[in-house]
């Protein structure tokens, strides 16, 4: 295995070799949750806090849900998103957990940099981002890797499969802390990725960013595209002035049934949720066999499990499988 | 005039290069009451001067900075008039230009006046910036003439441009009859609202909203057209963009009356500064790319810019702890300016003492030829405003060493080339050997 980084604040900390090691571990830990009683001693007496500034039942449940099965005490810290309105500072904040003593910090905030400013305060404490402002969102990436692996089948433990898959990314890709991991992540493996959205759902400039292509045209791109994933319309981000209305947006970047069929046979549909449908995906496209949705959030808990023991649990690799 | 007893002793600048609009020479200055009373070279000092050794130093008028934030009233935790005037003596200001956007904001007589009492006795003269419309809420304007009357020579809204383009042409055409000038920050909000740096690649990559070029580049354009019609002098605060610059280089060479200041963290650090989404180096305008800074660094080498101010913006030590997008913009300045031009421009110092002194006191109407005391030569007759630097002497920032009451400073750590001996503020040595006197 690759030497693991310190903290996990963005794709760009994990080269293939580290993916392929995170993807690698979640099998072993996949097979855990599959047991009558999922659950490994391998973080007894480590400390895990979840620190969510932003709401987020579904991350949190899968981090803490990872770290229980781990056998790791969990504390759970809720906070407004903003700390000017709690009256203390973030890194009064960050101290007072650090003072209790932890291992690891999962942090979510609705401010991007705020993992990273972490990082930079915490001695001997792993800090693992769930998704911060527009930025990252690593182990969502992670987790869509691993999916995707899981569907091409074929018992590949390597990343070798990733090698020239077209992967579209679609929709909302300007406010998207997902698509910045997804992009790196996918690349980082060989994968090509075409962006398809607005012009004004793009970031100002991808200077420097790994994609193939951008197209402004879903149906010119459906047929030469292996996985699609389609972003939420972050409409709490404000997104909504970016496009004159819901009904054109739809008309013009959702997966409706009838562009699903443009896609080749084998392709892979996944949404990283919460989905609203009718907006960017029909619901009888959610409901595809090649929609992997379901499985996504599954998969979920196995690779925050991989992350965390890669963070914390050096050694110990044995005692989970 | 603020500051200084009615008498000082006598005080003697010996072994310096006298360094002012009218050029350079080694010459010894003899100082008493507040006055500049002979300028040679080997003066006889009368029994009982103070000797200031100004061996291998440049003797000028003093600095004065267009732009400060003193914070007060409002936010006396991030700064005074008292701690920020200390500041400016030890960065050899002698007279600071205070923004208006206090709490209360400048915008009456009153709130100027209480600024001038505050300032009673302050280690550097401090001119009051009235604010172009009340409230600073861009929508009627403030009383101009009755805060002129107060001696307001520089009005603004700093913090946010005028949006309304028919409320700064009317703003331009009311101060044309006052003999005063317009200080715009120029920030479209239709573009720059919500952006917390500059928009672009580092901004896309961050995830962190930005402010474009053209935000501040559309606002120029319009306040060159208005200034053209109008007759109304404007001056561009804290310009940051190669196009402002083109824009300003164009319109001058056209006669329209604008000028322009620019402000040390736009030629000294650029936008891959924030990558580690520190605070500290949040500022508005944002940091910008290496073509920008180049083009900053340009346009105060070719004359297109008049002045260095220092944009000096404390924030308390909780605020720079925030989240990037929370945080206030704002860094340190008066202390790092001059040190900063002499470390990181290829310029001689008689041209960064003009960027620094006489021609910002020309646009803020505190030279001899506006009546005023500052940036004026190095003459017998003249109010002893001076700092003596010495251009090759290195020190480093230590932000818990500087007198602000912050410690927002980019630059902590960072060695610079270019020290303030001393600073004289009407006749009175406020810092010697870099220590303030009071």
């Amino acid at each position: 295995m690759s030497p693991f980084p310190t903290h996990l604040l963005s794709m760009d900390d994990l080269d293939a070799e580290s993916i392929a090691d995170v993807l690698r571990v979640t099998d072993s830990f996949a097979e855990v949750g599959r047991r009558a009683n999922p659950k490994v001693p391998t973080l007894r007496g480590r400390t895990v806090a979840t620190l969510f500034f932003e709401d987020s039942t579904r991350t949190r449940m899968s981090f803490e849900t990872a770290a229980k099965r781990m056998s790791a005490d969990v504390l759970s810290f809720a906070a407004g998103s903003s700390s000017v309105k709690k009256g203390e500072s973030l890194r009064d904040t960050i101290e007072t957990i650090q003072a209790i003593g932890m291992d690891a910090v999962i942090v979510r905030h609705s401010s991007a940099g705020v993992p990273a400013r972490v990082a930079r305060w915490v001695d001997h404490c792993a800090v693992v981002n769930a998704g911060d402002g527009w930025h990252q969102h690593p182990t969502q990436a992670l987790l869509d890797l691993y999916t995707v692996r899981q569907s091409l089948g074929g018992g590949d433990e390597g990343t070798d499969a990733f090698r020239g898959l077209r992967v579209t990314i679609v929709g909302d890709i300007r406010h998207s802390r997902v698509a910045r991991s997804q992009i790196t992540a996918y690349a980082a493996l060989g994968a090509e990725v075409t962006l398809v959205a607005p012009a004004t759902l793009l970031p100002p400039s991808l200077e420097g960013w790994p994609v193939a292509s951008v197209s402004h045209d879903l149906d010119a791109v459906l047929g030469r595209t292996d996985v699609i994933s389609l972003l939420r319309l972050q409409a709490e981000r404000g997104s909504g002035a970016y496009v004159p209305t819901m009904r054109e947006y739809t008309a013009g970047y959702a997966l409706t049934a009838r562009r699903a069929l443009q896609l080749p046979p084998e392709a892979i549909i996944l949404h990283p949720g919460p989905m609203v449908r009718g907006v960017e995906i029909a619901s009888e496209v959610a409901e595809l066999p090649s929609a992997r949705i379901t499985d996504q959030v599954g998969n979920g808990v196995a690779v925050r499990m991989a992350v965390l023991f890669l963070l914390l649990g050096h050694g110990a690799l044995e005692a989970a499988a | 005039m603020t500051a200084s007893g009615p008498t000082t002793p006598e005080l003697i600048v010996r072994g310096g290069t006298v360094v002012d609009a009218t050029g350079a020479r080694r010459a010894d200055v003899l100082v008493a009451d507040g006055t500049v009373v002979a300028v040679g070279e080997g003066l006889e000092a009368p029994a009982g001067a103070r000797t200031l050794d100004a061996d291998g130093c440049v003797v000028a008028p003093g600095l004065v900075d267009l732009h400060t934030h003193l914070r007060e009233p409002g936010r006396e935790e991030a700064e005074t008039v008292e701690s920020g005037t200390r500041a400016a003596a030890l960065g050899g200001f002698t007279a600071v230009v205070a923004m208006p956007n206090t709490d209360p904001p400048l915008d009456s007589a009153e709130s100027v006046r209480n600024v001038h009492a505050l300032a009673r006795g302050s280690l550097a003269q401090v001119a009051v910036a009235g604010a172009i419309t009340v409230g600073r809420a861009g929508e009627r304007l403030a009383p101009m003439a009755e805060l002129a009357a107060l001696g307001v020579r520089l009005f603004t809204d700093d913090g946010d441009g005028v949006q309304s383009a028919g409320l700064m042409r009317r703003a331009l055409q009311y101060a044309t009859g006052l003999g005063v000038v317009l200080g715009q920050h120029c920030e479209d909000r239709s573009l720059a609202a919500g952006g917390t740096m500059h928009e672009g690649a580092w901004s896309s990559r961050l995830g962190l909203p930005g402010m474009p070029a053209e935000a501040e580049e559309v606002m120029v354009a319009r306040d060159i057209a208005l200034s053209r019609a109008t007759g109304g002098r404007v001056h561009f605060l804290h310009l940051s963009t190669a196009g402002s610059i083109d824009l300003v280089r164009r319109a001058r060479a056209d006669g329209v009356q604008v000028t322009a200041e620019l402000a040390p963290p736009h030629f000294t650090l650029t936008i891959g500064c924030t990558s580690g989404y520190d605070p500290v180096f949040k500022v508005n305008p944002p940091l910008r790319p290496q073509s920008d800074v180049d083009a900053v660094k340009a346009a105060l080498a070719d004359g297109t810019a008049d002045a260095i101010a220092t944009d000096h913006a404390p924030h308390a030590p909780e605020l720079k702890d925030l989240p990037f997008d929370e945080a206030p913009p704002g860094m340190l300045g008066l202390q790092t300016a001059l040190a900063l031009a002499v470390t990181e421009l290829d310029l001689p110092i008689e041209r960064i003492l003009a960027l620094l002194s006489w021609q910002p006191a020309a646009i803020a109407g505190l030279d001899p030829a506006h009546g005023g005391c500052q940036g004026g030569p190095v003459t017998e007759g003249g109010v002893a405003n001076l700092c003596v630097v010495d251009p090759t002497a290195t020190w480093t920032v230590d932000p818990t060493a500087l007198a602000s009451r912050s410690r927002n400073t980019p630059y902590a750590g960072r060695t610079l080339t270019g020290r303030v001996r001393h600073t004289i503020l009407a006749g009175e040595p406020v810092v010697v050997d870099a220590e303030a006197q009071r």
